[in-house]
């Protein structure tokens, strides 16, 4: 079979073609495919999404995509997660009350607050702040904000885990990671030039950390 | 309590008249400014927080013509994108988003057929629809208890429906985000209408944008302080070179707002 460079797991959430252009654009010729053996054998993975945790879920099990993940992450290929990737990265997600994949250990909340200025979902751009050195995060500078649009955030149990923190009512984690897996709550392909720098590091990256 | 933590956006509209790239952005006077997509590129490397194409011609045999405009915006502008202007279906709007608009904004043809909101908030998710009304001042009457009236057709046929139920209508029909555009102060370069979005703002729970009138930068500053706004939707101000998108941004961050200051 042959192996692709570069690949967006298409599992029907959401559009992922903002995701292939902005990928384009830093020189990462990534494919969008729905082929789970594909995925599994390539080179390099971006797994985006947007909508429901529990209808992602269903249909990463119909695809056998979820094996397809696991499978890659376990050869050591670099792993990028965005958003609803990101949450179902983690063991359980309250939207849907559904159990995810278990890459990450910890649980995705949803957010809740009475304050009027504080709308839900959190859609807009705001900050992200790195806590732990990351080949993916390099040259983000403080005060650098990235473009959101999620109604529930990830909390994973071991701070270990966590890369940079955003600031929503609550302090959430905004970028996760695990070996060669790394996950963005916000939405690089949106969030201009500091966005296309992390994809293009994520482009150069070799899985370790 | 300080300000909230999001930072205050500034979107810039471009109206695409007939999709002809070379001669293409015209307003009433027909003046030409130039092609969409080097004015989307410009703004987007000079710190846009978003931007809106709107569609004036809006007539079907045009529309391909518009998504290829629309392609070659997202081809090269990282920041979301919303495209508005005769959306009449699910399939306008999905049409729109293959082709790289993040948001869909609907106006007229969901006031006439409100079930048009739910249907593109199902299908691409209630964050991306954004619910763009025109407004006009009227007097307080039983049917209109705002003084705010709804109307469609850029401006011309007035619906005997209240601004402020229709907000409310709309939030509840799964609009994200509402954009208030004040036929009134539209064109005047006096300012947006301060009344009219603060009392739609603290109607609703979703964003607003605040459209019409923005002359000078602190009018912007205005709309998203005493107007409660959380972003502001900026035009000829741009277009014609009066200010710098980056300009803008730099007067609202000095006067202490939240504003997104490294692009």
């Amino acid at each position: 079979m042959k192996t692709d460079n570069a690949l967006i797991v298409d599992y029907d959430a959401g559009n992922l073609h903002s995701v292939r252009r902005a990928c384009h654009e830093v020189a990462l010729d990534a494919g969008i495919c729905a082929d789970p053996d594909r995925i599994r054998h390539a080179q390099r993975v971006i797994f985006p999404g947007v909508g429901a945790a529990g209808s992602a879920m269903r249909s990463m099990r119909e695809r056998g995509m979820d094996e397809a993940l696991r499978e890659v992450i376990d050869q050591g290929h670099p792993v990028l997660g965005i958003c609803l990737g990101l949450q179902i990265s983690l063991d359980y997600s309250a939207e849907n009350d559904t159990p995810t994949l278990g890459l990450i250990p910890g649980q995705v909340c949803r957010f809740s607050f009475d304050r009027a200025d504080l709308k839900i979902p959190h859609m807009g751009w705001n900050e992200v702040k790195v806590v732990q050195p990351h080949p993916v995060l390099a040259g983000i500078e403080p005060g650098d904000e990235f473009y959101f649009v999620h109604g529930y955030f990830p909390t994973p149990r071991d701070q270990g885990h966590v890369y940079a923190q955003t600031e929503y009512e609550t302090v959430f984690a905004s970028a996760i990671g695990h070996d060669n897996y790394f996950a963005t709550q916000f939405h690089p392909e949106k969030s201009g030039r500091v966005g296309l720098r992390l994809l293009k590091n994520f482009a150069e990256w070799d899985g370790q950390c | 309590m300080g300000w909230p933590v999001l930072s205050k956006r500034v979107i810039a509209c471009l109206d695409v008249r007939d999709g002809n790239l070379a001669k293409s952005v015209k307003f009433v006077d027909t003046q030409d400014i130039g092609d969409p997509v080097e004015k989307a590129k410009e703004y987007y490397l000079d710190g846009l927080d978003e931007l809106v194409f709107y569609d004036i011609t809006a007539s079907s045999d045009k529309r391909n013509i518009m998504l290829d405009v629309v392609e070659a915006v997202a081809n090269q502008v990282f920041i979301p994108l919303s495209v508005g202007g005769g959306i009449r279906s699910v399939s306008d709007a999905t049409d729109l988003r293959l082709a790289g608009a993040e948001k869909i904004n609907v106006n007229s043809a969901a006031v006439q057929r409100p079930e048009l909101i739910s249907e593109c908030a199902q299908a691409i998710g209630d964050q991306n629809v954004v619910l763009s009304m025109d407004v006009l001042k009227v007097p307080v009457s039983d049917e209109i208890p705002s003084g705010y009236e709804i109307v469609i057709n850029g401006g011309r046929q007035a619906m005997g429906l209240d601004a402020l139920a229709w907000a409310r209508r709309g939030e509840q029909l799964g609009a994200g985000e509402l954009v208030v555009n004040s036929i009134d102060a539209d064109g005047t370069k006096a300012g947006y209408e301060l009344t009219l979005t603060r009392r739609i703002a603290e109607a609703v729970r979703i964003p607003v944008i605040a459209s019409g009138g923005a002359g000078l930068p602190e009018h912007l500053y205005d709309v998203l302080t005493d107007g409660k706004a959380d972003a502001a939707l900026v035009a000829s101000m741009v277009h014609y070179g009066e200010y710098r998108v980056s300009e803008l941004k730099q007067n609202l961050h000095k006067r202490g707002l939240k504003i997104r200051m490294s692009w």
